[in-house]
């Protein structure tokens, strides 16, 4: 009752208002009225074109990579894989601001080479995150298959690049095109990354949405946007589902032997790929964190390739008041945690709650539940926050003055998280455990509170730090809430800052980034490579 | 048995009468009945896929049955909760607690029951002392061997003192001689203990070691229950004379005859009980080829042909020396044979064989 109320009220309400908006009457007329505006013509397409151009480059970036880590032997290869997923579950502020600095370094953020504010630096970004997702599904389906049938090409006169054409190729593409439409998902729906880099020239669906509603007030047409959008996901969700189940189906266990080491140029090869399209932008972000612009001061005059020499101050000043903020940088990182707290604590709650009704519930209401909580996975995080926006402001359900619906937003986010990790670790409890509690006495409450508690209980956890780190750099819905000065979040003010024309603030605004980074970096890998040692089933 | 119909205590044991399962329409069970009496080892034998193990479930009310009662002491307990039964189970893979060791497993049952800590300590020592497994309280479930995780699932079965315990195939998963081990250890702790105990297996050696009464179990159905010399001398059919064990067992023709003679007075299957046979010179009994001997489990077993019949006949010492190809003399003692009812049609590997000697070459066989 519980999971299914917090769904109604924050999800499933505020989604339906954009719909009835949306298809009202006078939200009709937007509606039709939308495709001759060349305006929307032109983000339309763009938006689609830069998701397919990401799609494809990731692909070809994480492909080799996939490779070496599903075939070969060498050192580190399991730090490899974690450090390759860190990108994945970093705030897209913060992403965008590791561009922004990476441009600034290379000194392409003016000029005839310019890369800001182009469709290029977006590209740039999306591969940048979305790596780790090939990476991961499609390495651990690469892994699944059989390398004799590979092996048995070889002796049969095949060449390695025929041996990948003929034999692998064929059975790996229904993971990589499960691995795209998830990859593809995710850049259609991308929205930090666009705002901070692409500027007001470079619009897709999601930004456009945000800018008609919360800069401009235009209310009207913002909700026929949104309708769009939603209607596009859908529509992708239900494609990227299909993909899903027939990767399921192609999976199939092989005891294997070790596989052969790497080759020096293999790995120098992919290593260095991956350290140009993952490392470079982290690191001059860190560099800058910790660097003096030239003119000495707090980051302060412009930033060229001149050496200003190392510092801590712009560490130091995120304790400072600036008049863009009204609150500290610090202040904004303390709002965050306060709500990454709350918001994994809602989260494991009623994703918990609502994973035992997916497990133990009668069958329809079981899969109305499966399907109901992991909706806000796949509609955008900009629809949750502009329905929340234009839904929850009249009584009964005015909830703009609360400082709670931050929170209460991304726990609804991280809620699909937390379901993803817990049903299958609950599913996968041997039905006899129960039973022989059953038989020794427990009763059916006591049989969960002793079994499947205790089991599940890792699980939580895990999930619990995947919603504590979305709800840390969440960004998308956060950005359409209404706006008190003590709910600032870090994301926000990080945004703020980098929004800012000029380097005034820029070197305090790489070291909230650099803090935000590892924060969440952190709570994922630490609580990932606890909850993996256990008897925790599902990935994300 | 004192028990009285319609009387709610008298100490009757377990009663199951008419008990029926099926799983989405198909017939698992059809109509068990079936007694344990307080302190009696009842053995369940059957080949698996018989319904063994789902009658086990429906006696601790893991499935609902479609049909028929299960009661204890005269009360009727088919609607009841398997937790307020106070009935055991030991499963054959153990189905242990993987995130609780030794100790925490073993008292499960008593925390359940609300017994303070202290005296579950106790209790917990027992149990595992019971099953020779001392001071393994702290060890974590995943680092114990097969034997030693199935002695943990009967240890805590067994601490939560159940009024029945109830054994699914508990040995199935061991290996031979850690089985026999265990079987003679199971068989003595429950005369010690004087549990009234339901214990299921395919394995007829384990029965006959542990059993006060066999039931043999086919197709749903109780085929023959009773003593374990009751059902060995007379198993009734012909499912049960080879889940007990039985090889010899000869299709008759339409007279009632086989390469034997006659042994019946039409057709049918009868049975030629092994310890009721022996060897003898030629000349005695009925004249017979010796096919091979081997040895199970040391004894000698001498595989004869009489015409196209084969017959294993358990020979002594000193038919240790017969060769293929010599003849003997094979002697059928009082009450060898015995009649069975043969409801189905003859299958599997024990079935009655019929084969012949390849024609010998050249002289005597190769020594």
């Amino acid at each position: 009752m519980v999971p299914a109320a917090f769904l109604g009220v924050f999800f499933l309400y505020p989604v339906g208002s954009i719909l009835v908006r949306g298809l009202g009457a006078d939200g009709l007329n937007r509606l039709v009225e939308l495709p001759g505006r060349s305006s929307f013509r032109s983000v339309a397409w763009f938006t689609l074109w830069q998701a397919v151009a990401s799609t494809v480059l990731t692909v070809v970036v994480a492909l080799p990579g996939a490779h070496l880590l599903a075939r070969r032997r060498f050192r580190g290869r399991s730090l490899l894989r974690a450090a390759a997923t860190v990108p994945f579950v970093l705030p897209t502020v913060v992403v965008g601001g590791a561009f922004l600095a990476l441009f600034e370094r290379l000194g392409l953020a003016d000029g005839p080479l310019r890369l800001t504010r182009t469709a290029g630096a977006i590209l740039a970004a999306h591969v940048f995150f979305n790596v780790a997702v090939v990476l991961r599904t499609v390495g651990t389906f690469w892994e699944g298959l059989d390398p004799r049938a590979v092996e048995q090409a070889r002796v049969l006169g095949a060449s390695p690049v025929q041996a990948f054409r003929w034999v692998t190729w064929p059975r790996l593409w229904p993971a990589v095109a499960a691995a795209s439409s998830i990859v593809f998902l995710f850049c259609f729906t991308s929205f930090g990354v666009v705002l901070v880099l692409g500027g007001p020239t470079r619009a897709t669906l999601e930004t456009e949405v945000w800018r008609h509603a919360v800069f401009r007030g235009d209310l009207a047409s913002a909700t026929a946007l949104a309708v769009v959008q939603l209607a596009a996901v859908v529509a992708m969700v239900v494609v990227t589902n299909r993909l899903q189940r027939r990767r399921a189906v192609a999976q199939r266990v092989v005891r294997r032997m070790p596989p052969p080491r790497a080759s020096r140029r293999l790995l120098a090869g992919n290593l260095a790929l991956l350290g140009v399209v993952l490392g470079l932008p982290i690191g001059v972000l860190v560099e800058r964190s910790l660097t003096r612009g030239p003119a000495g001061g707090r980051g302060g005059g412009q930033w060229g390739d001149r050496w200003g020499g190392w510092t801590l101050d712009h560490y130091g000043a995120l304790a400072d008041r600036v008049n863009l903020l009204p609150v500290s940088a610090l202040g904004a990182l303390r709002n965050s945690l306060v709500f990454a707290v709350v918001a994994a604590g809602l989260a494991v709650v009623v994703g918990g709650l609502a994973s035992v009704v997916v497990v133990h519930g009668r069958r329809a209401v079981a899969r109305a539940f499966d399907l109901g909580m992991m909706l806000p996975l796949g509609a955008s995080a900009v629809t949750v926050g502009f329905g929340m926006l234009i839904a929850l402001d009249e009584p009964p359900l005015d909830f703009r003055s609360s400082r709670w619906l931050v929170p209460v937003a991304h726990a609804l986010i991280g809620v699909p998280f937390v379901m993803r990790i817990v049903v299958p670790t609950l599913r996968g409890i041997d039905v006899r455990l129960r039973e022989a509690a059953a038989t020794l006495g427990a009763t059916p409450a006591r049989v969960r509170r002793e079994i499947d508690l205790p089991i599940a209980a890792r699980a939580l956890s895990v999930g619990a730090g995947f919603s504590f780190a979305v709800s840390l750099g969440e960004f998308g819905a956060t950005s359409f809430l209404p706006r008190h000065p003590d709910q600032l979040t870090a994301p926000l003010a990080l945004f703020r800052l980098l929004s800012q024309p000029g380097h005034a603030l820029r070197g305090q605004a790489m070291a909230l980034a650099v803090v935000l980074m590892l924060a969440t970096a952190l709570s994922v890998l630490v609580i990932e490579g606890w909850g993996r040692r256990g008897t925790v089933r599902g990935d994300l | 048995m004192t028990g009285r119909p319609g009387d709610g205590r008298d100490a009757t044991g377990l009663r199951v009468q008419g008990l029926s399962v099926a799983f989405d329409g198909v017939s698992v069970l059809d109509g068990v009945d079936l007694d344990v009496a307080p302190g009696e080892v009842v053995v369940l034998l059957g080949p698996s896929g018989c319904g063994k193990s789902t009658l086990l479930r429906a006696v601790a009310g893991l499935e609902s049955p479609t049909g028929g009662r299960v009661s204890w002491d005269g009360e009727d307990l088919t609607g009841v909760a398997t937790h307020e039964r106070g009935f055991g189970l030991v499963f054959q893979d153990h189905a242990l607690f993987g995130h609780r060791d030794v100790a925490g497993n073993v008292e499960f049952g008593l925390r359940v029951a609300g017994m303070p800590a202290d005296q579950r300590a106790q209790r917990v020592a027992r149990a595992l002392t019971m099953v020779g497994l001392d001071g393994f309280e702290g060890r974590r479930v995943d680092t114990l061997s097969g034997g030693e995780a199935q002695r943990v699932a009967l240890a805590r079965s067994l601490a939560a003192a159940p009024r029945l315990l109830m054994l699914d195939e508990p040995l199935g998963s061991l290996d031979r001689s850690l089985r026999e081990r265990l079987t003679v250890e199971l068989g003595v702790l429950l005369r010690r203990l004087g549990l009234a105990a339901l214990h299921v297996t395919h394995d007829h050696d384990e029965a006959f070691a542990l059993a006060d009464r066999i039931a043999v179990l086919g197709d749903g159905r109780i085929d023959r229950i009773g003593t374990p010399e009751e059902v060995w001398a007379d198993p009734g059919t012909v499912h049960a004379a080879r889940c007990l064990g039985h090889e010899n067992l000869v299709v008759l023709d339409d007279d009632g005859a086989c390469p034997l003679g006659r042994l019946g007075t039409g057709p049918g299957t009868v049975l030629l009980r092994a310890d009721r046979l022996s060897v003898g010179a030629v000349g005695e009994g009925v004249k017979a080829v010796v096919a091979a001997t081997l040895r199970r489990s040391g004894q000698p077993v001498a595989h004869v042909l009489v015409g196209d019949l084969e017959v294993r006949v358990p020979v002594d010492e000193s038919g240790r020396d017969l060769r293929a190809y010599d003849e003997i003399g094979l002697v059928v003692g009082d009450d060898a044979v015995v009649a069975l009812a043969d409801q189905r049609p003859t299958r599997g590997p024990l079935g009655p064989t019929r084969r012949t000697l390849p024609t010998r070459r050249n002289g005597p066989a190769p020594t």
